[in-house]
């Protein structure tokens, strides 16, 4: 038997408090989930500096992955039987699912951000660079590592097999909603997958759902619309993310102004420079990080050492509700006032910005980017979902913005006798200073 | 505060105003490609290129009042329009930009259809391989666009003059 074919003996499966279980019989996958790549998953936290407001939430991206494996493996079990579904993909299907976010890199968001890197560049390296997983996938076929990498690059011929990774209702999603649900403890987040799933059918660019399904997509959507606003955008864990991104633009400019650190910093180095190569990628995990900022604590560098205090004691910024349109003025004041009190504002006043559409479509005739839901009515003709359903209607193509203000509130107060921070309290107290708490 | 978000509008205050996202889009992911140093995340997506950051963008700065939005409905499709409002123009007075001249790069875009730019912005986007594979690979994920040999060869013709614009770094690695 080849090794596209191969079997194991028996089936592993892995525990899972969302699907109950994760099935494997493929040894390709097996032997996917293996590799030290793949293991490297376990040491990346799935919702970053979420933990911090939702303290549950410590899942990792391994966990995630392995969920999209299993929402896969289920729909394909669906699909099987259907016309439009050509059984020969199931297998690249299956590996697309799974280490589709292998490129991500420990708190991805704010690391992206400073060092200007992208994870699904880095996913795309790691399956086509020199790895293990790059050899098992080779060793099913020569090309079937670029054909795993086109599915998650979405430049792959077949639309279907891209669309069960990502499109508006897709594994991913399916699984990163319940799975964060789950694990942050929220009641939002939940909705019949296996319903879904039920329903869902196989079509030439896409899968669509049957209309008698209509109901368990809807609770979907606003599952998503949820989560985005109560979690995801949770205004205490943007405040650890300023903080995080801004300790890493610390050691940046500190690194870039010869400023000697009481320990080279030697896993960043590459990112200081901008020259980071797959295994400097690769070594990089939440632990090490977390070292860094545990030794940075102690530096010479008084903004550097606050900075990562606050991160690791969980000292974060305050915030406002910020206009930049109505309060430019105000925040140009509180800029200059900021430095003149000796509180640098390139470190300490930070906007911070979170926009989110819940679901998208398009009608004939406009440009729409994100192929919308398409229900399967009972003659089979496919009408695009937000015109059957006066819920999903009601939140589609709407884009919602909040715009903070995130500064040490604590720092002011230290110095809440000088004029100037008087000034600036007044300012922020105008707008109304948010107590922020752990939920 | 808000760089990235005056960068789209000194694009516009340099362009004027844009007809249609397509072409808005690609646009920026051209000039990205240019090294023009927008920060928009694109993937791949239905016409190429697409930054959904970009889209967010866009409509944060109409909700702030610095950019508008409008809507045609024509007789068979629906156009939307995008420049700079008066309240973004003073925003953008007050950002501190280092932006390098594109200027001569945008125009050569604003000139062009939205159809030709996505051509144009998924070469780009495949840039990494070899040139030849480069057109195999585009037709290969636009089976539906269709797109002649003379396109083609407008496109590569195109992405030779970029390059050689002076302004710029020339085409960027990805």
């Amino acid at each position: 038997m080849s090794y596209k074919n191969e079997q194991l003996s028996e089936e592993k499966v892995f525990k899972d408090p969302v699907h109950r279980y994760v099935h494997v019989r493929d040894r390709v996958i097996w032997d996917l989930i293996g590799t030290p790549e793949f293991q490297r998953l376990r040491r990346i936290k799935q919702l970053g500096t979420t933990n911090l407001t939702f303290h549950g939430a410590e899942h990792s991206r391994f966990n995630h992955s392995l969920g999209v494996y299993e929402v896969v493996r289920r729909i394909i079990s669906v699909f099987k039987d259907y016309p439009n579904w050509d059984n020969d993909e199931r297998l690249l299907c299956l590996c697309a699912a799974l280490l589709h976010d292998l490129g991500h890199g420990p708190f991805s968001h704010s690391f992206e951000k400073v060092f200007k890197l992208d994870h699904e560049q880095f996913t795309q390296k790691i399956i086509l660079g020199d790895t293990q997983i790059h050899k098992i996938l080779e060793k099913v076929q020569p090309g079937f590592a670029q054909d795993v990498a086109d599915v998650i690059g979405k430049t792959y011929a077949n639309k279907l097999v891209i669309s069960l990774i990502s499109s508006q209702i897709d594994a991913d999603r399916m699984d990163y909603l319940q799975r964060d649900a789950y694990f942050t403890g929220v009641s939002y987040g939940h909705f019949d997958m296996e319903r879904i799933l039920r329903v869902m059918r196989p079509m030439e660019e896409q899968a669509v759902i049957k209309s008698t399904g209509m109901h368990a997509v809807e609770d979907y959507i606003m599952s998503r619309y949820q989560m985005y606003w109560q979690v995801y955008f949770h205004p205490v864990s943007r405040s650890a993310e300023v903080i995080l991104t801004k300790i890493l633009h610390r050691a940046k400019f500190l690194y870039e102004h010869d400023y000697a650190f009481k320990l080279k910093p030697a896993h960043f180095i590459s990112f200081f420079n901008g020259n980071v190569t797959l295994q400097d990628y690769l070594r990089l995990d939440e632990s090490v990080v977390h070292y860094y900022f545990q030794l940075w604590q102690d530096e010479e560098d008084a903004i550097l050492s606050d900075l990562c205090e606050r991160f690791m004691d969980r000292r974060l910024f305050k915030y406002i509700e910020f206009s930049p349109n109505r309060m430019m003025r105000e925040w140009m004041e509180l800029y200059s006032l900021f430095k003149k009190v000796g509180i640098d504002p390139d470190y300490y006043l930070v906007e911070d910005s979170s926009s989110d559409l819940p679901y998208d479509f398009y009608r004939p005739g406009e440009e729409g980017e994100r192929v919308p839901i398409y229900l399967q009515m009972p003659n089979d003709e496919l009408k695009e979902l937000s015109r059957q359903s006066d819920i999903v209607e009601a939140i589609s193509g709407k884009k919602r913005t909040d715009h903070k203000l995130y500064f040490p509130l604590d720092m002011l107060k230290e110095k809440a006798q000088n004029s100037d921070v008087k000034r600036i309290l007044a300012i922020l107290n105008g707008q109304g200073v948010v107590n922020h708490h752990a939920e | 505060m808000l760089n990235n978000h005056a960068k789209i509008l000194a694009f516009f205050s340099q362009v004027g105003e844009v007809t249609g996202r397509k072409k808005l889009q690609k646009m920026i992911y051209i000039l990205q490609a240019c090294g023009v140093p927008f920060e928009e995340k694109y993937q791949f997506h239905f016409y190429g290129p697409y930054s959904e950051e970009l889209s967010l963008r866009i409509q944060e700065l109409c909700n702030l009042g610095f950019m508008n939005e409008t809507k045609e409905e024509k007789s068979s499709y629906v156009q939307y329009r995008y420049n700079l409002t008066e309240d973004g123009a003073r925003f953008l007075q007050q950002s501190a930009l280092d932006m390098p001249d594109y200027k001569a790069q945008a125009d050569m875009l604003m000139a062009n259809s939205s159809r030709f730019l996505e051509l144009v912005a998924t070469m780009l986007f495949f840039r990494d391989l070899p040139q030849d594979e480069v057109e195999k690979k585009v037709q290969k994920v636009k089976p539906k666009q269709h797109y002649t040999a003379e396109e083609f060869a407008r496109a590569w013709k195109m992405i030779g003059e970029l390059v050689h614009e002076n302004s710029v770094d020339g085409i960027q690695n990805r």
